[in-house]
């Protein structure tokens, strides 16, 4: 087996991903904080108003970035579970069940932030909308995982049940992506897309871009400290974890 | 002054701007701040752990 291969695997095993873990939760922590400061000083003081929706536009700042990484990080978990039933690696569980809060915490912020923007826009706080329906079903799913996982006493157990359902959920994310176009109902469709650019103005994309990062980077940092607790919960027996600096103390 | 009132005025949206940044801005400040509970009170129980079992083997 070339050394490449066996490297790779060197950080499948919780106590060599702890500390590395922890230096990136580091990273990406300071990253988010920077990003936001600049994110949130674009949004509201340098991207100029908008001609027909006003100041009220704005909040698809925080929108926009939430619903990408409600899908973003669904699918990231889906491909962490995939993970784990192929290799049987039990950090690759633990890194699913890590982000599954988080995606819940940013589809409920797309969903709360949509209603919050489609009041005053569509007249209507909730709209049985092809897109704001998928990404309900979306919410549900991360929820569903939660408690499925939480339900299950059994840490393997729930961990093969979670990935079950996390992989039979994927097929929604591609629904709620499409679902502005195959079925045109009110949410309009994507102005921004990685093939046609964007029909947006420069500096508006330009913010709402850097808070894209910004979410990102603060998901990586969560997801890091999540995943560093889930470790240290299912190795709480073993002796590296008794031997670290914070538990000798 | 009245640029600060008007800023938070958001040009009659408050309600929907503030709305939503500030529900986001509580959650995304308080799912670090779970999140550092949780690691305090996990350090701690290790800890207690690691004393019992040294306890038991000396």
């Amino acid at each position: 087996m070339s050394s490449r291969i066996l490297n790779w695997f060197k950080f499948s095993s919780p106590a060599t991903f702890y500390p590395l873990a922890g230096k990136i939760q580091k990273v990406a922590t300071v990253t988010a904080v920077v990003l936001l400061l600049i994110g949130l000083y674009m949004s509201f003081f340098v991207a100029p108003t908008d001609y027909k929706q006003g100041e009220g536009y704005r909040i698809i700042f925080i929108h926009v970035p939430a619903a990408w990484m409600s899908m973003f990080i669904y699918m990231v978990m889906a491909f962490w579970a995939a993970m784990g039933l192929v290799f049987r690696t039990r950090l690759s569980f633990m890194m699913a069940r890590a982000l599954a809060p988080t995606g819940a915490l940013m589809t409920f912020i797309a969903l709360w932030t949509g209603a919050f923007w489609g009041k005053p826009m569509w007249g209507a706080w909730w709209v049985w909308d092809a897109r704001l329906t998928s990404e309900l079903i979306l919410f549900f799913l991360y929820i569903g995982y939660i408690a499925l996982q939480g339900a299950i006493p059994d840490v393997r157990r729930g961990d093969r049940a979670g990935a079950i359902l996390a992989l039979v959920g994927v097929v929604n994310i591609p629904i709620i992506y499409f679902s502005v176009k195959w079925w045109n109902t009110l949410h309009q469709g994507a102005s921004v897309s990685v093939t046609k650019g964007s029909s947006m103005s420069a500096i508006m994309l330009e913010a709402m871009l850097i808070m894209t990062f910004a979410f990102w980077a603060y998901s990586i940092a969560v997801a890091m400290a999540r995943v560093r607790l889930v470790i240290l919960e299912r190795e709480r027996d073993t002796r590296w974890v008794s031997e670290l600096p914070e538990v000798r103390g | 002054m009245d640029a600060i009132k008007d800023f938070f005025y958001m040009g009659g949206y408050a309600l929907y701007v503030w709305g939503s940044f500030g529900v986001t801005a509580l959650l995304m400040i308080a799912e670090p701040l779970v999140l550092a509970g949780k690691r305090r009170e996990m350090i701690r129980r290790l800890r207690r752990l690691a004393r019992l079992q040294s306890e038991q083997s000396s």
